[in-house]
């Protein structure tokens, strides 16, 4: 799955500003959010200016209440703490609140806008990425970002300002001491970069080894009966055991290195706390200072360097969501492929096809050909059956026609005109495709029918159904057509959800139809009584039959045999019988086999 | 509550046990980090009132003493820098052990686990445990561990140092930190139920969504986009709406405490210099003081394991989850008879460490004596009955004899109980009653890894491995020479494809083999079922993605691999099973026709409706 991600990084480390680039594109996603984002801020600052306040009032509720005894004092700015305190407590409130709406409303945003550009994506955008690794991406992903968003809106405000602040009401109260910060800041903030440095490859590393650990999950429980059946646990274990052992020694090497955080710190304030009480201790028996502001300077420091802190934590909490960040960006990044051209036409004329010196590779490169040097044309209601062995590029032709992929090199045209020229969306109203990996949704039975035409009438399912010769077993469910269809399908049989496929595809009332190995679980008479329905009710839909059964294909009025991705042969079954080997091979091997009878 | 304790005690065993020292060091240097931390906060407190103040009043101050005292301070300081670095860097070490230890024990469990468990957990569950559940984990171990120590030692220090200075002022405080208690557990079960709820509403998230980027290209074809857009909105709206609110008391709870803190600080001032005007309780003014930096420090870590609590409730969720799998029952095994080469000598069965090519069966019995039986793929079912939940009874009285090198076919329709059968056959799962022989043997006293041995299988499903098109094949054998991994694959014909690969059988794999078509994942499968050699092949539904003409191909492969061996088939393609030696039709777990294709035919029973296509088989 990471090999997608590392063309992608490789395609954008020529590019200097590519994190720029991605940062602007996903900050976009903020949109309505952005009010509360700077609200989050706005209220962040006033949180701190009052944090910063209290300390200081809380020196001169030392020096000049509790120190000398004097009460009325005492009270005075106890009561001005308290407005503090309380004020600082609203504001804190009031942050945490629109920062939670901020950074949930932008992962809705984000996770909206990937959405959206996922289902705008063509069938070869599709292919690249796995649904695993899309779902990851909307989940845990997105929800990376929305905690890394959150940490930057509330303390990556909080702590430069808490450091500003601290700072200036350290120069208020002494200048001189505040001078220990300029030479212990740098120290701890050199500290910290080389650490995250250092530690930052090491991180990377073990994310793309955790990829490998669950892949190795993963293919365990979908192959637990393999592994079962060979006896391998004892090799399965040993291929965990490697990876995990890999996970343990990249983690302890770079938590260890982020261990150096803490002390760090603690040396920092320590060495400072003695510093400042060692030269405060003078200053006050000089009397050029107070014992209320040596405190206050012993809060301040914390402050300060607890601002430090901060900032090495969002740091890592960046490195950790710039990997999701990358993630997502790959996807809101990805252009479809498909579009309309300008002034798309918005009608089918009809149902015929052209192909004329089609070529297709899907990596879009002509050395990797897939299909070669196509030509073929088909009237409007024709029945085209097409045969070929297992990777011989029959669902690769057929895709071209609902424009599913675009050409490598040649024209495709549906009612005379190449479909590049169509809407995109009529196109496929028009060529309705019974993909061969089918898939029902959850919903019941009516719910799955009308994605072929939402205001589909009772009666028009009811026909469709018929035609797909599924009408009959769908009455046979206690629920009719108000059965509720399993994730999947898993509640019906192979055979009855390829017709429910069929009868869903017929719902369009399409020009042309195209079933891919659609009725390959379906049995022989019930397969011969959907054809024939086509044949009588819907004689002027052109109609594309991929089969494996020979059966299936041979009343169709041409026939084309495909072979290593090109057209081997293109006639009625009786002509191909006579000169075609490969279909005088398919139709023996499938007399032999029993499964044609003369 | 109870269990929630159970559990916690459970990871503290993990914790503790193979690093006893370590972790007794750990906590050594807590300690030590968190006394030099609370001498720390005293420190200015002695500072003033020891030395600054007397030298105050000293005419000609004398710095020595000062001095002394802040570098005894600056000694008592670096030892708690350097516990503190020790700590964290073992507990480094301690938290990816044991977390290497969960996943390898989890996984290593896993591996005994019976098919069952497989069957009925979903695969994004069990993945869950690997990573969600490891992960959050992982953060309690090495942070919130650490810090709840730390908390509450330095708890406990501070408190035993309020209550040295002054009791009255002492009972102020807890109270007041009663009344932060309550708040934090208000704030923290509001955000808890949120949470709950986000993660319900990510889950049915989740579930939209795998269900419709797995239908994606279907999604395209119907033009459906604009729908799914509308539904997905309706979801991600109700995910905000939780997920605000449970971030939303997350957050509120810092700035609460917070705050708190600080008017306790005013609310000590206040009182405390109140009392100490009127002279109550022998209150000082430097003792107030040094009590309100106490006090400080009394609700800093009180805040700290408050933010703490979210996460430890959720690690201990994901604990729970892990240990659930870790509590599952393992596959049962009291087999003793083994698999052995052996060589034949005057009629004589040997056993050997050569690989013969011969195998038998090595039975010890009760007198001490072992018999061996040549291993030939003779199975036999007596009247089994067979039931995946107890009650519903999937096969009743199946009574089947396969001789040696037969090709039994098992033909009808889904949940007829084919499958069934060769599940029982390599004790996926066992029978509820009747018997099953293998070479004579009751197939339970055979040891499962070793009856599997004697086993091929290829299922519809293919499953491939991330690694080489080698690798792969050599999955059915390990000590599988590349020739022996040529030659399989030429049995099953898949050779010729697989040399057309770019880099042939060094051609890497990946995501289940995504790159090859269904056909040529399913002959590398044949190919892995060849070079294990068995005496008993199942190929269940093996061929159906496979087109006819292939399919051609691949039998003849398949004759060569079938010949001399007993095989069981599963097909729905009636082609497939046609030349078996007997075919036994399936229905809802009855044996309702067996013979051979031309007998089965002449009955005209179900087997003949079936062929002639009146009857649908899925």
């Amino acid at each position: 799955m990471w090999s997608e991600s590392e063309t992608y990084f490789r395609k954008f480390e020529t590019e200097k500003d590519w994190s720029v680039v991605m940062i602007k594109r996903l900050a976009a996603c903020v949109r309505e959010y952005k009010k509360d984002s700077i609200l989050t801020s706005v209220t962040v600052t006033f949180e701190v200016l009052m944090e910063v306040i209290i300390p200081f009032f809380m020196a001169f509720l030392i020096d000049e209440g509790i120190n000398v005894g004097n009460i009325s004092n005492i009270y005075k700015y106890g009561a001005m703490l308290v407005v503090f305190a309380l004020l600082a407590l609203l504001c804190g409130v009031l942050a945490g609140k629109y920062a939670a709406r901020a950074s949930a409303g932008f992962a809705k945003n984000l996770r909206r806008d990937v959405f959206y550009r996922v289902q705008n994506f063509s069938f070869s955008n599709i292919d690249k990425y796995s649904t695993a690794g899309i779902v990851t991406r909307l989940t845990t992903d997105i929800t990376n970002i929305q905690n890394a968003y959150q940490m930057i809106i509330r303390i990556a405000v909080r702590a430069p300002l808490m450091l500003i602040f601290s700072l200036i009401m350290t120069f208020t109260i002494n200048s001189r001491l505040a001078v220990i910060f300029l030479g212990v800041v740098p120290v701890l903030a050199l500290g910290l970069y080389l650490i995250i440095r250092y530690a930052h490859p090491i991180f990377k590393r073990v994310f793309k080894t955790y990829d490998r650990l669950n892949n190795v999950v993963q293919e365990n429980l979908l192959g637990i009966r393999v592994v079962k059946s060979y006896v391998r646990e004892e090799h399965e274990k040993k291929k965990f055991n490697e990876v995990s052992d890999s996970i343990y020694r990249d983690f302890t090497k770079a938590e260890k290195t982020i261990a150096y955080n803490m002390p760090l710190m603690q040396l920092c304030v320590y060495s400072t706390i003695l510093l400042i009480s060692w030269l405060s201790a003078k200053m006050i028996v000089a009397s050029t200072m107070t014992t209320g502001q040596l405190t206050s300077l012993i809060s301040y420091t914390l402050q300060i360097l607890m601002s430090l802190m901060m900032v090495s934590m969002i740091l890592v909490m960046i490195t950790i969501a710039r990997t999701s960040a990358e993630r997502i960006d790959e996807i809101l990044q990805e252009q479809s492929d498909l579009h309309n051209g300008p002034n798309p036409v918005r009608k089918v004329p009809n149902g015929a096809v052209q192909f004329e010196n089609v070529s297709f590779s899907y990596a879009k490169s002509k050395e990797k050909l897939c299909l070669h040097q196509v030509n073929l044309d088909i009237k409007s209601g024709q029945t085209i059956g097409i045969i070929g062995g297992t990777g011989s590029a029959k669902t690769t032709l057929v895709q071209l026609i609902p424009r599913l992929y675009d050409v490598t090199e040649g024209t495709v045209k549906v009612g005379g005109i190449d479909v590049r020229q169509y809407d995109v969306e009529t196109l496929r109203n028009e060529v309705a495709m019974v993909l061969q990996k089918n898939t029902l949704f959850s919903g019941t039975i009516k719910e799955n029918l009308r994605w072929g035409n939402e205001s589909a009438t009772d009666e028009e399912m009811i026909h469709a159904c018929k035609l797909a010769q599924a009408d009959e077993f769908i009455r046979s469910f206690p629920d009719s057509y108000d059965t509720y269809i399993e994730q999947g399908g898993a509640n019906v049989s192979g055979g009855q959800k390829q017709r429910l496929c069929i009868a869903r595809a017929l719902l369009k009332k399409p020009k042309i139809l195209i079933l891919d190995d659609s009725t390959s679980a379906v049995d022989m008479k019930t397969d011969a009584l959907i054809r024939r329905a086509f044949q009588e009710q819907i004689p002027n839909t052109t109609k594309f039959i991929i089969a494996q059964r020979i059966s299936s294909v041979e009343d169709a009025d041409r026939i084309i045999v495909m072979d290593n991705g090109g057209i081997n042969g293109f006639g009625t079954h009786e002509e191909l019988m006579r000169d075609n080997a490969i279909y005088q091979e398919v139709y023996t091997s499938q007399v032999k086999g029993g499964i044609i009878h003369e | 509550m109870n269990k929630k304790k159970g559990t916690l005690r459970r990871l503290m065993k993990y914790v503790t046990a193979g690093h006893k020292l370590q972790f007794l060091i750990v906590l050594v240097c807590i300690l030590i980090s968190a006394v030099a931390n609370v001498a720390g906060s005293m420190f200015i407190q002695v500072l003033i009132d020891d030395y600054i103040s007397p030298l105050l009043l000293d005419p000609s101050p004398v710095f020595t003493g000062l001095l002394k005292a802040i570098l005894i301070m600056g000694m008592i300081y670096l030892t708690g820098v350097v516990s503190t670095l020790c700590y964290n860097r073992l507990m480094v070490t301690i938290s990816q052990n044991v977390l290497k230890d969960i996943r390898d024990n989890m996984f290593d469990h896993m591996q005994e686990l019976p098919i069952k468990y497989f069957d009925t957990h979903s695969h994004g569950d069990v993945m869950s445990h690997y990573t969600n559940d490891t992960d959050t984990l992982r953060q309690m171990i090495s942070q919130s561990i650490p810090q709840l120590f730390n908390s509450v030692i330095t708890v406990a220090a501070v408190l035993c140092a309020m209550i040295v200075m002054s009791i009255p002022l002492t009972i102020l405080v807890l109270l007041c930190v009663a009344v932060m208690l309550v708040v934090v557990r208000k704030v923290a079960g509001k955000s808890g139920t949120h949470f709950v709820k986000q993660q319900q509403a990510l889950g049915k998230m989740n579930g939209f969504i795998e269900e419709m980027i797995g239908g994606q290209k279907v999604v395209k074809v119907f033009c459906h986009e604009e729908k799914a857009k509308k539904e997905f909105d309706g979801l991600n709206e109700s995910l905000f709406e939780n997920a605000y609110k449970a971030n939303k008391f997350a957050n509120i709870m810092g700035p609460i405490m917070n705050n708190l803190g600080n008017l306790q600080y005013v609310l000590i001032a206040v009182l405390g210099g109140a009392m100490s005007i009127i002279g109550f309780g022998g209150i000082s003014l430097g003792m107030i003081a040094s009590f309100l930096q106490l006090s400080k420090s009394f609700s800093q870590p009180i805040n700290q394991i408050s933010q703490q609590m979210n996460s430890i409730v959720m690690a201990l969720a994901g604990a729970q989850r892990i240990f659930d799998l870790m509590d599952e029952e393992p596959e049962q095994d009291d087999g003793y008879v083994t698999l052995v080469n052996a060589i034949l000598e005057n009629g004589q069965l040997t056993e050997t460490t050569e690989h013969t090519g011969i195998w038998a069966w090595k039975h010890p019995h009760g007198d001490g004596t072992v018999t061996y039986t040549r291993v030939q793929g003779d199975v036999r079912f007596f009247d089994v009955d067979f039931a995946y939940d107890p009650g519903k009874t999937i096969l009743h009285n199946v009574t089947l004899y396969a001789q040696p090198g037969q090709k039994v076919a098992f033909v009808g329709a889904t949940g007829a109980g084919k499958t069934t059968i060769t599940n029982l056959i390599n004790r996926f799962y066992d029978i509820e009653d009747g018997k099953i022989r293998y070479d004579g043997i009751n197939i339970n006293k055979i040891k499962k890894s070793d009856l599997r041995r004697s086993l091929g299988i290829v299922l519809q499903e293919t499953n491939l491995f991330t690694g080489t098109v080698k690798e792969n094949i050599r999955y059915g054998k390990l000590d599988a020479t590349d020739e022996e991994i040529i030659r399989a694959a030429k049995l099953a014909n898949a050779d010729e494809f697989i040399r057309m690969l770019p880099n042939g059988y060094d051609t890497q794999l990946s995501g289940n083999g995504a790159n090859l078509s269904q056909g040529q994942r399913q002959l590398i499968a044949i190919a892995r079922a060849a070079v294990a050699d068995p005496p008993v092949m199942i190929l269940d539904e093996a061929t159906s993605s496979i087109d006819t003409r292939t399919e051609s191909i691949v039998a003849q492969g398949m004759d060569g691999l079938m010949h001399g061996r007993t095989v069981f088939v599963i097909a729905h393609r009636l082609s497939t099973v046609r030349n078996s030696d007997v075919i036994m039709v399936l229905e809802l777990g009855r044996i309702i026709e067996r013979g051979t294709h031309e007998q089965l035919i002449d009955e005209k029973g179900k087997y003949y409706q079936l062929y002639t296509g009146a009857f649908e088989l899925e």
